[in-house]
């Protein structure tokens, strides 16, 4: 076996047959203790995973217990490595894959902040009212608006609010749970 | 035992309740407390390095020549900077470290104190865990969870980062009986179907093969005899990674010997045509792989790991069994025997001629000399003379590396130490002084290169000072040769920055620093001379000046696939041998 030999493959790598990126919603319960999203967050600044969307918070004071909603994507085969990577973190209790359960509800909440005075406030009000959005501050050349619904509608409301005069977005990010009566 | 004591007798406690003998460490401002407390006890013995990237290697090597916990002990800032490169090593190679560090006081923390760094900040991504201790009611769980963490599961380091001001604060001190971290749970026990699924594979298999690594070395003693067995029952070829020799007895007629990079061509060979691949705790890492698209093309894979996360990671396998490999490997044996399966004869005939055939091919072969001494051949003469001997190895990194894994046959476990992962120069010399001291009747020898002994070359004052007589084998080429090799082959013969200049003279050194020297430069006084390292009962750096241009073949060349080996005397044009793609993975 020497270089000379003609291999029966080419001479040149090919490209690894291209999986394509798929998105899922991750929820990773984890010990409340201090530097653990720091952890979570350095595993994938450190290994090159993408974050979509990610929210903390405290579930059950008494348990000392934290949710981590992560939305990532990747090749089916790094999103198995990222939930592995996850799991052998020693403060994660478990890493659950709510695309792949398939019977998750994700929602998000948004504050938005219009400017405007005339027709477009008008309208800003109307089209608030057909996305449920409510009003929790008023000037009288200003709203901001509350939103929760799921990140497709939010961006929507987002885009219809740009021309009208939107001047910020406040998101929380995605929060996930199983459908059903089981918990994590 | 609960008692009131300090936090910084509460670190000792804990490690003497831990079964700890030695630690590894040095001291400043930020550890002085501990070190009080191990001036006034017995039990922990407390060996004073040079560096602390030396405590980290030496506790590496205590711990791969023993299967035991290696201890460290550092201060803040420098100290604990200084300990990252040890620390990187041994979370590469699943080695089981506890590592102490010193922290300015917990007022100060956050206010660029004296000495003050952000350990567990810049420790996080090289350490299996790690913890700051706030309050002084966490320690005696913490330093024992650290221990547990550290062991268990797929080994690893732990740092545990003590302010001062936790150091002088006195609390009840008790061994915990358990652990509240309940998502900490390592998974033993492989699932029984899968493993029922991998036996029925293997029994129909035609050119099955055994591909293990460090982690059957890492499950303890039992797993190599377990291994040994199932090997015998199934009559099936084995080759090892770098990081798993010795699990499996390299005398053996079914042994091929290490694959991969710098692995034989039967090896490699049996790798690319098996038709069941039977991985067992290695980590399919791309020193081994070679071309992913092109490894072992034809094969089921079936994957033994007791982290979930080695699977599929490069290599997608068909049965993988997350657990521990002793455990997997003793339901492997079960199954098999009761099942009363053989394997079919007539194809594992053919399939060990056909190896038989790759054999024949000597990949390991070299051009002898009268003239200048081979190193493959000092490796070969090292071998004979101190294989009868209770022998333990340690390596830097290079081709002298490589070189012992080729011509350095291991029987045994927990016999060889080197830096496989992060292939840390400077980590043979302080290795050895830990692997002395766990064994200080053996006969310890560090395998170097002239340019990675001088990375950690202080550390012969250690073992000096303990009287660990450690002999450091140099194989002297005055290159920086593996990387002039890789010039050789990938960038036109240019040496840039790769001649070790200015060498000191070693002989010299080793008296200076109150170590024998010896030197030896041709072939015929080689046995003599390693004869008499043997016989001096002190450290010895010997001086073993070598062929300067050697290359170490077999080699794979990165971005090629294993039936495109190089062969060291095939007389291949070197030049076009490599693709660009390959300039990117060296
Ligand atoms: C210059 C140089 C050249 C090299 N060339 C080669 C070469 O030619 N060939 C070669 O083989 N290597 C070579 N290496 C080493 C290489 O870089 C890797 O370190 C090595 O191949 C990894 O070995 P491994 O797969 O056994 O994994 P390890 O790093 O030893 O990992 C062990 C695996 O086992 C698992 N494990 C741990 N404990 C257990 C347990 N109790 N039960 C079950 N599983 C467990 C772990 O999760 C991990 O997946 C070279 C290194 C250097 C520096
Ligand atoms: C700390 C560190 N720096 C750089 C390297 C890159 N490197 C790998 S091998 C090598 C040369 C080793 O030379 P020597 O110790 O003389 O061994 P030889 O290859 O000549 O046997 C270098 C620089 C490394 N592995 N580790
Ligand atoms: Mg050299």
């Amino acid at each position: 076996m020497n270089a000379n030999v003609p291999s029966s493959t080419s001479h040149y790598p090919t490209a690894p047959t291209a999986q394509r990126d798929v998105t899922h919603t991750l929820s990773v319960l984890v010990d409340n203790e201090p530097g653990v999203l720091a952890r979570v967050i350095g595993l994938f600044s450190g290994r090159g995973y993408n974050i979509e969307s990610l929210t903390v918070s405290e579930t059950e004071h008494a348990k000392h217990l934290s949710l981590i909603t992560v939305v990532t994507t990747g090749t089916p085969m790094v999103i198995e490595q990222i939930k592995n990577q996850l799991d052998r973190l020693v403060p994660v209790h478990r890493v659950v894959d709510m695309t792949l359960s398939g019977r998750s509800i994700e929602r998000e909440l948004a504050m938005v902040k219009v400017r405007g005075k005339g027709d477009n406030r008008v309208e800003a009000l109307r089209l608030a009212d057909a996305f449920r959005a409510r009003v929790i501050d008023a000037t009288t050349e200003s709203f901001v608006f509350e939103i929760t619904g799921k990140s497709d509608k939010i961006e929507q409301f987002v885009a219809l609010m740009l021309p009208l005069g939107l001047v910020e977005v406040s998101r929380t990010g995605i929060a996930a749970i199983a459908r059903g009566p089981e918990g994590m | 035992m609960t008692r009131e004591m300090t936090g910084a007798e509460m670190v000792i406690q804990a490690m003497a309740d831990q079964g700890v003998k030695h630690l590894f460490g040095y001291p400043g401002g930020a550890v002085l407390p501990i070190y009080d407390a191990i001036f006034a006890q017995k039990e922990v013995q407390h060996i004073l390095v040079r560096h602390e990237q030396g405590a980290v290697h030496a506790a590496e090597g205590y711990a791969r020549s023993t299967g035991k916990v290696g201890c460290v002990l550092v201060t803040s800032g420098p100290g604990a900077t200084n300990a990252v490169t040890g620390l990187t090593d041994a979370l590469c190679d699943s080695i089981p470290l506890v590592c102490i560090t010193g922290q300015v006081p917990t007022h100060l923390i956050g206010n660029d104190a004296f000495q003050e760094c952000d350990t567990v900040g810049i420790t996080r991504p090289c350490t299996k865990h790690n913890y700051l201790v706030k309050r002084i009611e966490d320690l005696p769980r913490i330093l024992h969870e650290a221990f547990h963490i550290a062991s268990s599961g797929r080994p690893g380091p732990v740092v545990v980062d003590i302010p001062k001001d936790i150091q002088f604060a006195k609390g009840v001190y008790s061994k915990p009986k358990e652990f509240p971290h309940t998502g900490y749970k390592p998974k033993l026990k492989g699932d029984l179907e899968a493993i029922k699924a991998a036996v029925e594979l293997m029994t129909h298999a035609k050119r099955p093969l055994f591909y293990t690594g460090g982690g059957v070395i890492n499950s303890g003693k039992n797993a190599s005899a377990l291994l040994r067995e199932l090997v015998k029952l199934t009559g099936f070829p084995i080759t090892s990674t770098l990081m798993g020799l010795g699990a499996f007895p390299a005398a053996d007629p079914q042994w091929m010997g290490m694959l991969g990079m710098h692995g034989t061509l039967e090896a490699n060979m049996a790798m690319h045509d098996c038709d069941v691949m039977v991985c067992i705790g290695a980590r399919f890492d791309d020193r081994i792989t070679g071309r992913v698209d092109a490894f072992s093309p034809g094969s089921k894979k079936i994957h033994v790991d007791i982290d979930a996360s080695s699977i599929n990671k490069n290599i997608k396998v068909d049965i993988p069994i997350v657990g521990d490999c002793a455990h997997v490997l003793e339901d492997m044996v079960r199954l098999w025997r009761t099942q009363a399966k053989q394997a079919d004869k007539k194809s594992m005939g053919d399939w060990w001629k056909q190896i038989d055939k790759w054999r024949a091919r000597k990949s390991l072969a070299y051009r002898a000399s009268n003239e200048v001494i081979k190193p493959q051949y000092a490796i070969q003469r090292l071998y004979e003379l101190t294989k009868d001997k209770d022998t333990y190895i340690t390596t830097e990194v290079g081709q002298h590396q490589m070189w012992a894994a080729q011509f350095y046959h291991f029987q045994e476990p927990n016999r060889w130490m080197t830096s496989g992962g992060l292939g840390t120069m400077g980590y043979g010399l302080p290795a050895s002084v830990g692997v002395q001291l766990a064994h200080p009747k053996s006969l310890v020898i560090d395998i170097a290169g002239e340019a990675s002994v001088q990375m950690t070359m202080q550390e012969l004052s250690t073992a000096v000072q303990y009287r660990l007589p450690i002999k450091i084998f140099i194989l002297n080429n005055g290159y920086m040769g593996m990387v002039r090799q890789w010039q050789e082959l990938l960038h036109g013969s240019r040496y840039s920055e790769s001649y070790s200049e200015a060498l000191p003279d070693f002989v010299k050194l080793a008296e200076a620093m109150h170590a024998v020297g010896i030197r030896c430069e041709k072939p015929g006084d080689l046995d003599h001379a390693i004869k008499d390292m043997i016989a001096v009962d002190r450290p010895v750096l010997f001086d073993c000046v070598v062929d300067k241009v050697e290359n170490c073949f077999p080699m794979i060349p990165s971005g090629k696939a294993h039936n495109e080996m190089i062969l060291g005397d095939s007389g291949v044009s070197l030049d076009d041998a490599i693709t660009e793609e390959g300039k990117m993975l060296v």
